[in-house]
């Protein structure tokens, strides 16, 4: 005779979810103590794909370095390559010309709605619903292939340099990115009308998973993330950079603080990225797309160099550490994930797995990039 | 404005010391809050703390709205000193950006953990600790988060052989 499997009512169990998962869209491993449903505890295991690009950057030059930068985040690589030359010009006083800084400005924004789209699509599938990633992969296709025509990779950029880019941009690449703007406008009333009023959609992510503004100022949560609960921070328009300034666009603040919210920030982030590339294009101004005088081996003055952006993910830093060599004697990547990630251990106490799983996607995580 | 009153704030904490101006550091600069110039340095305040007045100087930019950026450390291996650096900055428009460093020697690195405060500390000091073995006091959870988690080397170290 076998005895009977009891429970006890305060009985929890350990759930690991990951590292290979398909809702953690990487290698991210979550060990999680459940009650039943619920989630007591959460604590998220990282460094799977840890490549120290840090100490990479200590032993090579600051020119080798630039592929490296778009190895952090495959989804939208042009706003750290971006990081890394500013903070290069920063520290060496390089003058960029200005139709660089136009063309950087539009490739980055171009970027942006690159990995919106591809979030936007991945997101909505860890939902359950297969096709908007297909009609968001459509659109992401033309500006991979713009890119690809002027850059020469289709993810891996390594365009930018100090001082100015790899290559100009032709007519075929202005008259694509002219054609895509109406084209991505119509896509995005398409989602709006096929995702965003779904019912369905709506109950899970509504009033789920609640991050409070205290709640990001504690953990450093900085882009659509500190957007979706109530702050106005971009560092385009905080601390501007670039060509930036230049720009009429808009920063998108929700202050429900739910998943909702997070993925209301970025459909609409996507809007104003298009208003940038069309100012871009219209403003563009002619003359060279590299700084005639600049050193041919860069060497920084002895000292201490911060630069920040704006990325698809939020705030980028790069800080260089140098002793007037020509590699770098610190090189800190603050990369905008690992601190967004941070709080999901606190924020998900309590919550059911599912909903805590949605609010995984609403983050936007590229686990490279956090990893490093 | 805000850099006005952080820069009064984190000075205080140098009573008596002779005040820093606004001038380049010396090497080796003494503890003490300097201005940079934002355009070449991308930070506005640089105040270098003793490592038991680093809580007191976090307090002060938690009290004032400032959020943690990162944290991060330097091997100087030639003064035989270790130095951890900690990024703030804020989410409004009065932008101002605080770097406070602290340096402790290189056989005996330990500063007080600011996770008690600024609680996304904690993964930045689990990866200072990987990286330079560097200790944080008081830190709940002190074991490798992006090395392996029986890693016993400290890769970012001047003297670190592969």
């Amino acid at each position: 005779m076998s005895t009977p499997i009891q429970l006890r009512p305060d009985e929890t169990f350990i759930l690991n979810v990951g590292p290979q998962h398909p809702a953690t869209h990487g290698v991210l491993r979550v060990k999680m103590e459940m009650d039943g449903e619920y989630i007591v505890k959460s604590e998220t295991v990282l460094g799977y794909i840890h490549r120290m690009h840090e100490k990479m950057g200590e032993n090579r030059t600051y020119a080798q370095y630039l592929p490296n930068l778009s190895r952090l985040d495959y989804l939208g690589a042009l706003g750290y390559t971006h990081g890394h030359v500013l903070a290069i010009e920063r520290a060496a006083g390089i003058e960029v010309p200005e139709r660089a800084e136009y063309i950087r400005a539009i490739t980055v924004e171009l970027n942006r709605v690159a990995s919106h789209l591809f979030w936007f699509g991945a997101f909505v599938m860890d939902l359950g619903g297969f096709s908007p990633l297909m009609y968001a992969i459509q659109d992401r296709e033309h500006i991979l292939d713009m890119l690809e025509a002027v850059t020469g990779a289709r993810l891996t950029y390594c365009y930018y340099r100090f001082g100015g880019l790899y290559n100009d941009i032709d007519d075929d690449f202005i008259e694509a990115a002219k054609r895509f703007i109406p084209r991505m406008r119509k896509s995005l009333k398409k989602y709006a009308a096929l995702v965003t009023g779904n019912i369905i959609f709506q109950k899970r992510l509504e009033g789920i998973a609640p991050v409070s503004a205290e709640m990001c100022r504690k953990y450093g949560a900085t882009g659509p993330v500190a957007r979706g609960s109530g702050i106005n921070f971009d560092v385009r328009k905080n601390e501007p950079y670039s060509v930036y300034p230049e720009f009429d666009f808009d920063v998108p603040v929700y202050h429900e603080c739910d998943s909702m919210a997070r993925y209301k920030v970025r459909m609409d982030e996507m809007e104003q990225s298009l208003r940038i590339i069309e100012q871009g294009l219209e403003k563009l101004p002619g003359g060279p797309i590299m700084a005639e005088k600049k050193p041919k081996n860069i060497k920084l003055p002895v000292g201490d160099f911060y630069q920040a952006v704006e990325t698809a993910r939020g705030s980028f830093g790069i800080r260089i550490v140098s002793d007037g060599d020509k590699n770098a004697y610190r090189l800190k990547l603050r990369s905008p994930t690992y601190s967004n990630m941070h709080l999901f251990d606190e924020a998900c106490e309590g919550m059911l797995i599912m909903d805590a799983l949605a609010f995984m996607g609403s983050l936007d995580l590229v686990i490279p990039e956090m990893d490093r | 404005m805000i850099l006005e009153t952080t820069q009064q704030a984190l000075q205080a904490l140098f009573a008596g010391s002779v005040p820093a101006d606004g001038a380049e550091a010396a090497t080796p600069r003494g503890n003490g809050v300097l201005t940079r110039d934002y355009k070449i340095h991308g930070y506005h305040l640089d105040a270098q703390v003793a490592a038991d007045q680093l809580l007191a100087a976090v307090t002060i930019l938690d009290q004032a709205g400032f959020f943690i950026e990162s944290i991060t450390g330097v091997d100087w291996i030639k003064e035989n000193q270790m130095e951890v650096i900690y990024d703030f900055s804020r989410y409004d428009f009065d932008t101002c950006r605080v770097v406070i460093r602290t340096r402790v020697p290189r056989d005996q690195p330990i500063v007080p953990t600011i996770s008690t405060i600024y609680a996304g500390a904690n993964w930045h000091e689990r990866e200072t600790h990987d990286f330079f073995g560097i200790k944080f006091a008081g830190h709940p959870h002190l074991v490798p988060l992006l090395l392996p988690e029986d890693a016993d080397f400290h890769p970012l170290l001047k003297d670190f052989k592969a």
